[in-house]
């Protein structure tokens, strides 16, 4: 599967994961401390000369990521123009703005493997202490792996209604499709067990 | 132990799934994703505590930066838009709903139904309205007449779900890890 990060390679990819995950989490929270729309514009053109460091054909990705707000912008454009509090309304567009093209500039920036490295580090000392932590991880290889599987799945099934009936299959696919992922559970399962399951040393199950 | 690991997993990559599906419009104009429809699948199907775990999985996957969520969508950016109280509902979505299937030993397709209802509207919604009401500096009654356009959909998601349930009580009846 494709992960969000981006192929153009730029300086902030070599930062350590964890620092800018820090620094996101600082800044997440200063941008909601600033309530003036002039400092939070003058934050906003600071993400985007950040994200411009990254090169031409980097930005154009990240604004591409920032179409989702597009409702949201729209929404409090008429709200705040309907009640007159335009300044108000500035300052809720630029917040969202900034905050999400920053955590965006995180995500683009990191390896999935940094990231998954950064989020199971915390995961250590449950580790020294004897518990499993081999299920998280292991459940966590397992969704990237059955999510296309699945998908392709749907596919099929969706296919075959239409070779069937005129009309689009809607929410009618989905029955079979669980029971597909049910199936798929199961089977997934057995070989777990098959090859010792999920043991460690002070478990038992 | 491996069959529950197995059924949170398959259940976190089964809501992923779900987003892959093209979108439909209803009748006035709201599009809907099958993607809450996975999460209350998880409750009624999985119960209460697995039920959330595997929903707390795919949130974790989708932010550690997998564009798992409708549309393509993923990454920490998500978790600053408006919508992120419905994100961090799910997973209380799917416990609640797992809890009344548990609990009330009713004719499995309407209990099913109704903690959708629940669980997937009401409880999800709570967390829905306070996410918008931080995000856009708006009331909690503004955000809630914002969000009211979007219940009929979920209705339709939550009888849904409960058929899908008692369908797969009766082709695969030692699935329903929730009434156990």
């Amino acid at each position: 599967m494709i992960s969000l990060t981006s192929p153009i390679e730029t300086w902030a990819h070599r930062v350590p994961a964890g620092a800018k995950l820090a620094a996101l989490s600082v800044a997440t929270v200063g941008l909601f401390l600033l309530d003036d729309p002039i400092s939070l514009g003058v934050a906003v053109l600071a993400v985007a000369a950040l994200t411009l460091t990254g090169g031409w054909d980097f930005a154009r990705a990240a604004a591409r990521a920032l179409r989702i707000l597009i409702p949201f912008l729209a929404l409090i454009a008429i709200w705040h123009a309907v009640t007159g509090q335009v300044a108000a309304g500035l300052v809720v567009a630029l917040r969202l703005l900034a905050a999400l093209a920053l955590a965006n500039f995180v995500t683009m920036t990191t390896r999935l493997s940094d990231m998954v490295a950064v989020a199971t580090r915390p995961l250590a000392p449950l580790r020294w202490l004897g518990l499993p932590t081999r299920a998280l991880e292991l459940a966590l290889a397992l969704v990237v792996r059955f999510t296309p599987a699945i998908a392709r799945k749907g596919g099929l099934l969706a296919e075959s209604w239409r070779a069937r009936s005129p009309r689009r299959p809607g929410l009618r696919t989905i029955l079979p499709l669980a029971a597909l992922a049910i199936d798929d559970a199961e089977h997934v399962a057995e070989a777990l067990r098959a090859r010792g399951g999920l043991e460690t040393p002070k478990t038992s199950t | 132990m491996e069959r529950n690991l197995a059924f949170i997993a398959l259940f976190a990559a089964l809501i992923a799934a779900l987003g892959l599906i093209p979108k439909f419009t209803l009748a006035f104009g709201v599009p809907i994703t099958a993607q809450t429809m996975g999460v209350m699948l998880c409750g009624t199907v999985l119960g209460a505590r697995r039920g959330a775990l595997a929903v707390l999985l795919f949130l974790a996957l989708v932010a550690l930066g997998l564009p798992l969520l409708a549309g393509g969508r993923g990454g920490l950016g998500v978790f600053a838009t408006p919508s992120v109280g419905f994100l961090l509902g799910w997973p209380v979505a799917a416990f609640v709903t797992g809890l009344i299937v548990e609990r009330w030993n009713g004719p499995l397709a309407l209990v099913a139904s109704v903690a959708s209802v629940i669980g997937g509207i009401a409880a999800l919604y709570v967390f829905g309205i306070i996410g918008l009401a931080v995000m856009l500096d708006k009331t909690l009654v503004e955000s809630a007449l914002l969000v009211t356009a979007f219940i009929p959909g979920d209705v339709i998601k939550a009888v849904f779900a409960g058929l899908i349930t008692s369908g797969l009580a009766r082709s695969r009846p030692a699935s329903l890890l929730s009434r156990g």
